[in-house]
């Protein structure tokens, strides 16, 4: 029971207008503490579904989901919502930062909800800028900086509680090759640096190697789970 | 504690963080709650207004006219032939149900003290008048029963006509003169202000009637008087004593059966009680005015929550996200709505209080501020808010955290 994530035959049926839509269908996965995974497959395959899950964000149909050694299902919203500000973070495809307030209030978002006084706040959102190198940006908003900035600030986001694990759902999807191997290399310094878990979605193939371990979706099942290498000259 | 403290501070900076939308939702509150204070302010001074100057007239008041009703109160006693008498006024002062009654003339003419001159209007009646009318004097005394019965030249002050004549100088003993003609003055009329009609009630002056008969009123209508004001012993009395008149008085001028009066009796309690209607009517159009403000008020607050619901449902499924839970986001959107609603609210209460003001100031309307709208204001403008406020919070918050992020 050491892992931080095990997931044990976990199904998602949407249902739609158009009757029900398996996407996850019976999923086994453990994580241990301080692994950095990719998970990769096809488009529609349920990969934002899967972490969806993982982030307590949304519940599975069916199946047992442990997270730091407490079952999911079994934890009320007060408690999901303490769970979502102490041991996860999230970092979307889409940055999702709220356009009106400043960097730094919005690094400091997270840490509202733990009733850190402000200039605390303030002071630890600031020095995780600096950390993700937007030293200089602090005061600015949103909408006035380039989309990999934006992603640089939503890490700190995610970073700023101190979490557990970090999920990232393509987080480099929006960005171009280059800012994406950037923000890639720093998911990497950050989970040598705090011993976090990464857990990180990607289409990209020249961003998996990133990750020592790679989790491979098709149709809602895992297809291949093992070092990201090894897939890497199965696919070569 | 901490927990409500940050919440206050987020719902303060989401609110510096979207000024227009703010504004725009307090503006609909300020408008609302400001026309409900100013337009209840209005109907209800006009209300107090139109009342006060119907009592007055005094209490409990008859008022007989020459001429028939039928020919219309207005040209019967303004044209037709005068066919009321002194007599008629001392026959009346027998009828059970009056407590006394007054016989009037009236006429305007010109006042003179040295070299001040002022036009006004001149009643010729007894002291009666003055009880009838619930007329105190300032100084100075009645007539005396040998002034009024031998006519002589005295006479009692308004204070308009006093303050022209005599500025701060006290009138009393002084002689005026009224066409060329001396008169001593004895007494000043207590202030009363403005009439229901806008006139200055003020501006008038008191002499005996028989002095008046003689010295002013054509010779051409001897013994007459231009009507009868009569006082009933009390309200209830009030039908009786107009009954008792027209009996009495068509019997004196030997009216057959069926024919037409050459007098009418008005009662000035109908009257009032008519002004009454007519003005608690003003106040409910003012007030459905006031109400359609406030509707059209929340409308607006309605219209830009809506608008703002998508941004805000992300906005929420973001907190959520990062670890917000239901109950404080709901209690950062409920004390954003709150601090908007009421400052907007107050601020409306305001505006309002402050414009009645001003129209009573420079429109001369009178208003009466009173709690009862400014807290029905207040109330309905908050809940209005409230509800608006809230209502995409709760939808929001009742989501999933990964539906509310989705929302389009
Ligand atoms: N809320 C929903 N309601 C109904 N169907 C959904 C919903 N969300 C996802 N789906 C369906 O579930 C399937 C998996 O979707 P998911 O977003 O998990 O795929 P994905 O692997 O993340 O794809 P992509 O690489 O394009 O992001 C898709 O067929 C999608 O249409
Ligand atoms: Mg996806």
């Amino acid at each position: 029971m050491s892992d931080i994530i095990r997931l044990a035959a976990i199904k998602k049926v949407y249902d739609t207008d158009a009757g029900p839509v398996p996407v996850l269908n019976g999923l086994e996965l453990s994580i241990a503490p301080g692994e950095f995974v990719t998970i990769m497959g096809p488009s529609g395959s349920g990969k934002s579904t899967l972490m969806n899950i993982l982030g307590c964000l949304d519940t599975p149909t069916s199946g047992e989901y442990w997270l730091d050694g407490e079952n999911v299902a079994s934890l009320d919203e007060d408690r999901l919502a303490e769970v979502r500000s102490r041991v996860l973070g999230f970092v979307f495809q889409g940055f999702n930062l709220l356009p009106r307030i400043d960097l730094k209030a919005n690094v400091a978002l997270p840490l509202v909800y733990q009733c850190v006084a402000k200039a605390k706040r303030l002071q630890r959102a600031i020095t995780v800028l600096e950390r993700v190198g937007l030293a200089r940006q602090v005061n600015s908003l949103p909408p006035k900086i380039s989309g990999g900035q934006q992603q640089r600030v939503a890490i700190a986001r995610a970073l700023v509680t101190q979490p557990r694990v970090i999920l990232a759902d393509e987080p480099t999807g929006n960005l171009d090759t280059v800012t994406g191997q950037e923000i890639m290399t720093l998911f990497q310094d950050i989970n040598k640096e705090s011993g976090v878990t990464m857990i990180v979605v990607t289409h990209d193939a020249r961003v998996a190697h990133y990750a020592r371990r790679l989790v491979y979706l098709r149709d809602g099942l895992i297809t291949y789970d093992g070092s990201a290498a090894d897939f890497q000259e199965a696919l070569a | 504690m901490t927990l409500w403290l940050s919440m206050l501070g987020e719902a303060l900076q989401a609110m510096s963080a979207n000024k227009l939308r703010t504004f725009l939702t307090a503006l609909g509150i300020i408008i609302g709650a400001g026309a409900v204070v100013l337009m209840v302010a209005l109907g209800q001074g006009t209300q107090t207004a139109v009342t006060k100057s119907i009592s007055a007239l005094g209490s409990n008041l008859l008022i007989v006219r020459s001429g028939s009703a039928q020919q219309g109160g207005f040209r019967g006693g303004a044209g037709g032939l005068p066919t009321l008498k002194t007599s008629d006024a001392q026959a009346l002062l027998d009828l059970t149900s009056l407590n006394t009654a007054a016989p009037v003339v009236q006429q305007g003419a010109q006042l003179v003290y040295g070299p001040n001159n002022w036009g006004t209007q001149i009643v010729g009646s007894t002291d009666a008048y003055l009880d009838i009318r619930d007329w105190t004097l300032q100084s100075g005394r009645p007539f005396t029963d040998t002034e009024m019965n031998s006519g002589m030249r005295v006479a009692i002050l308004g204070q308009t006509v006093a303050e022209q004549l005599f500025g701060s100088a006290d009138p009393i003993d002084q002689s005026v003169r009224i066409q060329k003609s001396p008169y001593q003055v004895i007494g000043v009329l207590a202030q009363k202000g403005q009439s229901m009609a806008g006139s200055d009630q003020d501006d008038t002056v008191l002499i005996p009637l028989v002095t008046a008969q003689r010295q002013l009123v054509g010779s051409q209508f001897k013994g007459t008087v231009s009507m009868i004001m009569a006082k009933a012993n009390s309200a209830q009395q009030l039908a009786s004593g107009e009954a008792q008149i027209a009996d009495l008085l068509r019997q004196r001028h030997r009216i057959a059966e069926g024919a037409d009066d050459d007098f009418s009796v008005t009662n000035m309690a109908s009257i009032a009680s008519t002004m009454a209607q007519i003005t608690g009517m003003l106040s409910i159009l003012l007030g459905s005015i006031a109400g359609i403000s406030l509707l059209v008020g929340g409308i607006g607050i309605m219209n830009i929550m809506m608008v703002s619901v998508t941004e805000r449902t992300r906005e929420i499924g973001i907190r959520m996200a990062i670890g917000a839970s239901r109950k404080t986001v709901l209690l950062q959107f409920l004390l954003e709505a709150v601090i908007i609603t009421t400052t907007g609210g107050l601020i409306g209460i305001l505006i309002g209080v402050g414009a009645a003001l001003g129209v009573q100031r420079f429109g001369g309307i009178a208003v009466a501020i009173t709690p009862q709208p400014i807290l029905l204001a207040f109330g309905v403008s908050t809940l209005v808010g409230l509800f608006f406020g809230l209502y995409p919070a709760r939808k929001a918050s009742m989501m999933k955290p990964i539906e509310a992020l989705r929302y389009q």
